[in-house]
């Protein structure tokens, strides 16, 4: 039922899987992160929105930082998948509403 | 059309969508015919194929799916009956995609009229902290000094899991 495909395709990547491996050894901010890797900090930015859309990882406000951590409940990706989940059962019932609507206007 | 609301509270997934027909319609499509439009091909729990959907219409009643061999799975209980304007249900359904009468998520779905024509629907999923024995597994995945080929393995089993 988790977004078992997203968080696949987000760790399929072995630059990703670095900076989540950082990641488990506790909160660190974008900086920490990209230092002792060869990747650009814009570069570390984009894996985390990755991983952060997979929900693999949160984010955490540290004063004027931004700390990143894995979402130790899992419940993003649970999110994740409730949140399409809802987006697509919602729409099938809107189409269906829909349509009993404008058979009961139509004798007016 | 439908989205999710920024920022508040992180065990619920709220979403609005508009629908164009009246308040007592878009009710009464939701409650008595939600085998005609919820994607029964897909999100289903048994084993049989579901031909329909039912929610009882009154609080302490089920809602479940009946499969064609006349199987019946449930999916919760009615905790608030109030047409045609609010209906509160258990979703009893755990990250498996199993019955499990323990879990008590809480669905809310609000029918607000905006006109004659126009009604908004409002709908929350929420205490998705219930969903605690798979959030554990993660703990432990997560803990645990190992490489991310567990986390893969857990994912697998569980993609394999939800396969409908």
């Amino acid at each position: 039922m988790l977004s078992a495909d997203r968080a696949l395709d987000a760790l399929g990547d072995p630059t990703r899987r670095s900076v989540f491996k950082r990641l488990r050894q506790g909160s660190r901010s974008v900086r920490e992160i990209a230092s002792g890797m060869n990747v650009t900090r814009p570069a570390v930015s984009q894996h985390l929105r990755v991983l952060k859309d997979a929900g693999l990882v949160i984010v955490r406000p540290d004063g004027t930082r931004r700390l990143y951590e894995v979402d130790p409940a899992g419940i993003g990706a649970l999110r994740n998948w409730l949140d399409d989940f809802w987006d697509e059962t919602l729409t099938a019932f809107k189409r269906a509403a829909e349509q009993e609507a404008a058979k009961t206007r139509k004798p007016r | 059309m439908s989205e999710q609301q920024a920022g508040g509270d992180p065990n619920s997934v709220r979403k609005t969508i508009s629908v164009y027909a009246a308040q007592d319609v878009a009710w009464r499509v939701f409650t008595e015919q939600i085998g005609s439009w919820w994607p029964l091909a897909h999100y289903k729990i048994g084993k049989a194929n579901a031909v329909d959907a039912v929610i009882e219409p009154r609080v302490g009643g089920r809602w479940y799916e009946r499969g064609e061999d006349g199987s019946t799975c449930n999916w919760g209980s009615v905790l608030a009956w109030e047409p045609p304007s609010r209906l509160l249900l258990s979703w009893d359904i755990n990250a498996d995609w199993q019955y499990d009468p323990a879990l008590k998520t809480e669905l809310e779905i609000r029918f607000i009229a905006q006109s004659e024509r126009i009604t908004c629907v409002e709908l929350e999923h929420r205490k998705l902290d219930r969903f605690g024995a798979r959030r554990d597994e993660m703990r432990e995945v997560f803990d645990k000094s190992g490489d991310w080929g567990q986390l893969l393995a857990l994912f697998a089993r569980l993609a394999e899991g939800a396969a409908p």
